[in-house]
Formats: structure tokens, C-alpha cells, sequence
């Protein structure tokens, strides 16, 4: 293994894991993870990647940073007010390690762009606060064969689970089809504790360097939820859905399309 | 009878269905929530006819975005 003296002592403490050493090092170093979102989820899980010198590093974001994001998104700064949320994170990123090549997509996914760059990775992490890119990279990560963790937050809740297509249960297996129009909760209503982004995008973070370690159990076929104000973690188990749209038995899902779904106005 | 939701043990003085038990539960917007009864999600046309039974564990998963609201603008 070819690492420089430098690199031995920043990974030095993750080295001496039996679980993960030079051999471990090296494989961290050589994969490539795409992370959907570079906002409250997707904050942790960059720097926390980034640091573990996972080699290759996506970012995919079409926002500009905003005040509001600051409460939650820890990897924007103040003075990036403005700036496209893929420069503002790849800046940190390079600074804190600059063993990790960072890839910026400065726009958002669609099913005609999102299948050629999720090829390119090992996992995804969807980091995403919306259902049509949620359904978009599970049904984009079945049709490629990637791995990817899926998260969702809300107020003082989160939930994730990591799906291996066609092995475990995917997304839709559990959430089969999105809310219908006219139901839609008004945004005030929603929120998140930043601290509740923290802890899930970290989950998600710890899968994919399992994954990538090959070392654990994975939350698969198991959806982790979390309260943050009774401080209480269940694993609910759930299984591949025969009824599933796309891993079912008779999926009526055998393209990749953007799904339609109800949106709602900030204003 | 007893029934499990959510991890919790919950008291019934009958058999409800699905969709009587999201009403019990007080369960405000149905529609954003998937059930899972022992295991199995269940398709909402077969909230009305699904009893559930002495035993039984069901989980109410709800829908969650990502915190900037459940639904944003996409365009
Ligand atoms: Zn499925």
C-alpha cells in the first residue's frame, strides 16, 4: 500500500481498527460516493466522508446557500450566503482533506440526467428534501444496481434505511406511492431540529463506509427511526413488497420516469 | 384485545380495521403515513377490509423530506 507519511498519520486512528487498516485505508481511498443534497443531511455525510478519505466525492446541488439553511447545513459558512451550495461545500471539502477529488453537479437531477452519474459511483447517499428526487434515486439506483441510503427528516424525527436493489426492500416497498394531491400538510407545519439532520445524515455516513468496508450489518430491510425529544431509536423491519411498483412482482415502474407529485409554496 | 403500535401496547375494546384504527389513533393526515401490519405493507384499498387482531403488530411509517418543508417548489 502506497501511502505517504502524511496520510498514515491522518487516517492513523481509523488504521488501527482491526476492522478497517491499511488494507480498509486503501479501499475508503479508491471508492467514489454521490451524495444527493448538500444541505442538512448531506452537510455531515460530506465532511464526515471527506474526512475519512473516502477518494471521490460527489456533490450534487442546484441552491444557493440561504441564512435558513445555516441553522442545519454546517458544511456553509456565514459568507456563503449566495454562493451555489456545490462551490461552498467542495471549498470546506478540499480544505479539510485534500486527499478527496471533489465532482460538482450544480443542478438538480432529472430522469434524463440522473442514471450516467449515479453510474459513476459505488454508493449514493440521498440527501434530498423533497419526494420527486426521493422516488427519482430509488428508482434510478434499482434500474443501475447502486447502492444508496435513503433519509428522510421532519421537526424532531428521522428515518433511514440503506437499500441494495433487488436484494432488500427499496423505497417504494414501504412508501408504494407518493401522497395524494389535495393532502399536502401546509409548510408551516413542517421544520427540522438541525441537530435531527445531524444524527441521520451520520447514519447515513456509517452505512456507506460499512458498505464500502464491507464490514457490519446494514440497515437494510430495516428502517431506522429516531425522535430526538424522547431520544429514542427503533428498528422497524420491513421486507421486499411483491405489490412494490419497481421490485415487485408485476413492476409497472420500467423506466425512469420524474414523478408528479403535489407541491407546495414556500411563500 | 392488545395490539402493538409503533413499539407501543395499545388496549382495544374490538377488532378495528385499518382504516378505523388510523381514526383511534388519532392519526391526522392518513394520507402521509404507509401501514405496515406484521410486517407486510398493506395497499390502501384494503384499509377498509383489514382487521386487525389480538396480537397483531402494526407500524405507522410516515413520509418525511428532508425539513425545508414536505413539499418545495421543483422548478
Ligand atoms: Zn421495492
Amino acid at each position: 500500500m502506497d501511502f505517504s507519511g502524511e496520510q498514515i498519520e491522518r487516517y492513523s486512528r481509523q488504521i488501527i481498527l482491526k476492522e478497517v487498516g491499511g488494507e480498509g485505508q486503501k479501499k475508503l481511498l479508491d471508492s467514489k460516493v454521490l451524495v444527493v443534497g448538500a444541505g442538512g443531511l448531506g452537510s455531515p455525510v460530506l465532511l464526515y466522508l471527506a474526512a475519512a478519505g473516502v477518494g471521490r466525492l460527489g456533490v450534487v446541488d442546484g441552491d444557493k446557500v440561504d441564512l435558513t439553511n445555516l441553522q442545519r447545513q454546517v458544511i456553509h459558512f456565514t459568507g456563503d450566503v449566495d454562493k451555489p451550495k456545490t462551490d461552498s461545500a467542495k471549498e470546506k471539502l478540499i480544505q479539510l482533506n485534500p486527499d478527496v477529488r471533489i465532482d460538482t453537479y450544480d443542478f438538480r437531477l432529472t430522469s434524463e440526467n440522473i442514471r450516467e452519474i449515479v453510474r459513476k459511483y459505488d454508493f449514493v447517499i440521498d440527501g434530498t428534501d423533497n419526494f420527486p428526487a426521493k422516488y427519482l434515486i430509488n428508482d434510478a439506483c434499482y434500474f443501475e444496481g447502486k447502492p444508496f441510503s435513503h433519509a428522510g427528516v421532519l421537526r424532531f424525527d428521522g428515518q433511514t434505511i440503506t437499500v441494495l436493489p433487488g436484494e432488500s426492500a427499496c423505497y417504494r416497498c414501504v412508501f408504494p406511492t407518493p401522497p395524494p394531491r389535495g393532502v399536502v400538510p401546509t409548510c408551516s407545519q413542517a421544520g427540522i431540529l438541525g441537530v435531527v439532520a445531524g444524527v441521520i445524515g451520520l447514519v447515513q455516513a456509517t452505512e456507506a463506509i460499512k458498505y464500502l468496508l464491507g464490514i457490519g450489518d446494514l440497515l437494510t430491510d430495516t428502517l431506522l427511526t429516531y425522535n430526538a425529544l424522547t431520544m429514542t431509536f427503533r428498528r422497524v423491519s420491513v421486507r421486499k413488497n411483491e405489490d412494490c411498483p419497481i421490485c415487485g412482482r408485476k413492476p409497472e415502474i420500467t423506466e425512469l420516469k420524474d414523478q408528479e407529485l403535489p407541491l407546495c409554496d414556500l411563500e | 384485545m392488545k395490539i402493538d403500535v409503533n413499539g407501543k401496547s395499545v388496549d382495544l375494546e374490538k377488532q378495528f380495521t385499518i382504516s378505523e384504527l388510523l381514526k383511534k389513533m388519532e392519526v391526522k393526515m392518513p394520507d402521509m403515513v404507509s401501514v405496515e401490519l406484521n410486517g407486510k405493507i398493506i395497499r390502501k384499498d384494503q384499509y377498509d377490509e383489514m382487521v386487525v387482531k389480538d396480537g397483531d403488530k402494526v407500524e405507522f411509517l410516515y413520509f418525511m423530506g428532508g425539513g425545508n418543508g414536505f413539499f418545495r417548489r421543483t422548478d
